[in-house]
């Protein structure tokens, strides 16, 4: 703040603190030539006047605010650049990037500075802190039947991801089932954890204008038939032709990247489990559009030692005790 | 009869309005009037953006269905907001929000930094018919979004307002505002608003 208005506050706000002191002892004064609780002498019809005094529980609580606000004003932020004896202050505010709040962080704890939530998040970090910590030491297939970590890996979960893959992780139309052992980039715990920590971006082109409307049809009829659906053969083998473009990401035989050990994410096609469903009209809109999914990044969110935790939880929906 | 000044004002309801006025003024001059001239509430922070002409259309149409009901856009700094919500909100990334939509009511989450954090294809689900994705949900659906298309017509004239409100517009933004959202659909519109919520610090 310039001193400007720091000027400015300060000027204002003092003498309005004395304003109301100095009217509200004016307003006690008795003016009126009649002692306190005795009559003026106005009377109507037997109604009195009297002249009462402020009622003195008003008058004290109004001293009150005038103490509070001297100490107050005092011990924190509020007359202009006066940063208060307390040196408090809730938050770390003006600053212009994440580089620059992280550095605020770093430079009000040498100073000394009290900052509300710096402190939140230290005690946090040191109660919670070694919690998560003892769990981000043990392995993941460990942790996965475990049922503390499960408990915490499920809140997790529950904030974090049911919003899309839903409250029992059995996905829904474009978002993945976390419960079967389909995986479209490996369900081991390494895999896992690398796709919560860093995201997926798939990236299923569209073919409708390569492919044209008969190509679409063709492509669709032969992707149909490797889950062994009943197509027509015509179409399917003249599909199947052209199924070279699709096998870079999908695999020759369409079981897609993960049986190829390929990073792209690209669905096994012959298990009959649709992403983007599996009739007809819906293999046509993904050829023709293309699909492009994308699985959020939470590493910054939620740091490594709480995705260490979900790992475990997302491999154990997929992982019963009983083939532990 | 007595020397009581105050009396005056107590019979006078004129007087007591004009002086009822100054004494709340002084609230304003000082709590609201420096925030309006001060650097650090004037200035954007790195890498804020203005709203693209969609992005533009998207925001009216927030304000239109009344999504500042339900929805805030202002992370407080407390430990449990940040951790849901991410980096609590700061002065420089409203400076070009006229009005700012920070609300006060939370039905819904808030949205001060939702953007880029759910696909596009997520929030068309999501806005035609929220409990396809969240089950527990009690959003209302806006699927008309989906079918009302934007003819633009007063898209030029929103940005070179918010212009005129110091936000850096050029010519070519104004020039290519209404070929910019021609023929999108209001959900477009929308979903790209949201998309640059909050990004500028994330």
């Amino acid at each position: 703040m310039s001193s400007f208005w720091s000027a400015w506050i300060i000027v204002l706000t003092l003498p309005v603190l004395i304003g109301c002191f100095i009217l509200l002892r004016w307003n006690l004064t008795n003016y009126v030539g009649v002692p306190e609780d005795e009559t003026t002498g106005h009377e109507v019809d037997g109604l009195e006047e009297v002249n009462n005094p402020l009622p003195k529980w008003w008058t004290y609580m109004f001293y009150g605010t005038l103490i509070w606000s001297v100490f107050y004003l005092a011990a924190y932020p509020g007359l202009g650049n006066w940063p208060g004896f307390l040196n408090w202050t809730s938050s770390n505010q003006g600053i212009k990037n994440l580089e620059e709040s992280r550095a605020a962080v770093l430079q009000a704890k040498a100073e000394g500075k009290t900052v509300q939530l710096d402190i939140e998040n230290e005690v946090a970090a040191a109660t919670y802190g070694p919690v998560f910590q003892q769990f981000a030491n043990r392995d993941v297939l460990d942790l996965a039947y475990d049922a503390d970590a499960l408990k915490i890996g499920q809140r997790l979960f529950l904030q974090n991801c049911a919003l899309c893959h839903g409250s029992d992780a059995r996905g829904q139309r474009g978002y993945p089932n976390l419960t079967d052992n389909d995986w479209l980039y490996g369900g081991s715990p390494d895999k896992i954890k690398e796709t919560l920590l860093y995201g997926r971006r798939a990236a299923m082109p569209g073919w409708g204008a390569a492919l044209g409307e008969q190509g679409i049809k063709e492509m669709t009829a032969y992707v149909l038939s490797l889950s062994g659906r009943t197509v027509n053969d015509q179409l399917a083998s003249a599909g199947k032709a052209k199924f070279g473009m699709c096998a870079a990401c999908h695999g020759a035989d369409g079981k897609g990247s993960v049986a190829h050990n390929l990073p792209f994410g690209a669905p096994n096609l012959t298990n009959n489990i649709w992403l983007y469903g599996g009739t007809a009209a819906a293999i046509e809109e993904t050829l023709i559009q293309g699909r492009y999914g994308v699985m959020p990044a939470f590493k910054d969110t939620l740091g490594e030692d709480k995705v260490h935790i979900l790992t475990a939880y997302v491999y154990r929906l997929s992982n019963p005790e009983d083939l532990r | 009869m007595s020397k009581n000044h105050h009396e005056k004002i107590e019979k006078s309801v004129g007087l007591l309005g004009i002086f009822t006025v100054i004494a709340i003024s002084f609230g304003t001059l000082v709590q609201i009037t420096p925030l309006m001239f001060m650097e650090e509430t004037n200035q954007p922070i790195d890498g804020l953006k203005p709203y693209t002409a969609l992005q533009m259309e998207g925001r009216d149409i927030f304000i239109r269905e009344g999504c500042t009901n339900c929805h805030s856009q202002m992370i407080r700094p407390f430990r449990a907001e940040v951790e849901r919500y991410g980096h609590y909100s700061v002065a420089g990334e409203s400076v070009w929000e006229h009005p700012f939509l920070w609300g006060s009511k939370r039905t819904g989450p808030d949205l001060a930094r939702v953007g880029e954090r759910y696909s596009d294809d997520w929030h068309y689900a999501h806005l035609m018919d929220p409990r396809s994705v969240v089950p527990q949900s009690n959003m209302p659906g806006y699927p008309w979004l989906d079918s009302n298309i934007l003819d633009g017509k007063h898209t030029a004239r929103k940005l070179e307002i918010f212009r005129g409100f110091g936000v850096p517009y050029t010519d070519e933004d104004i020039a290519g505002a209404v070929d910019a959202v021609k023929g999108k659909t209001e959900m477009e519109a929308l979903i790209a608003y949201l998309q640059s919520l909050g990004t500028a610090l994330k």
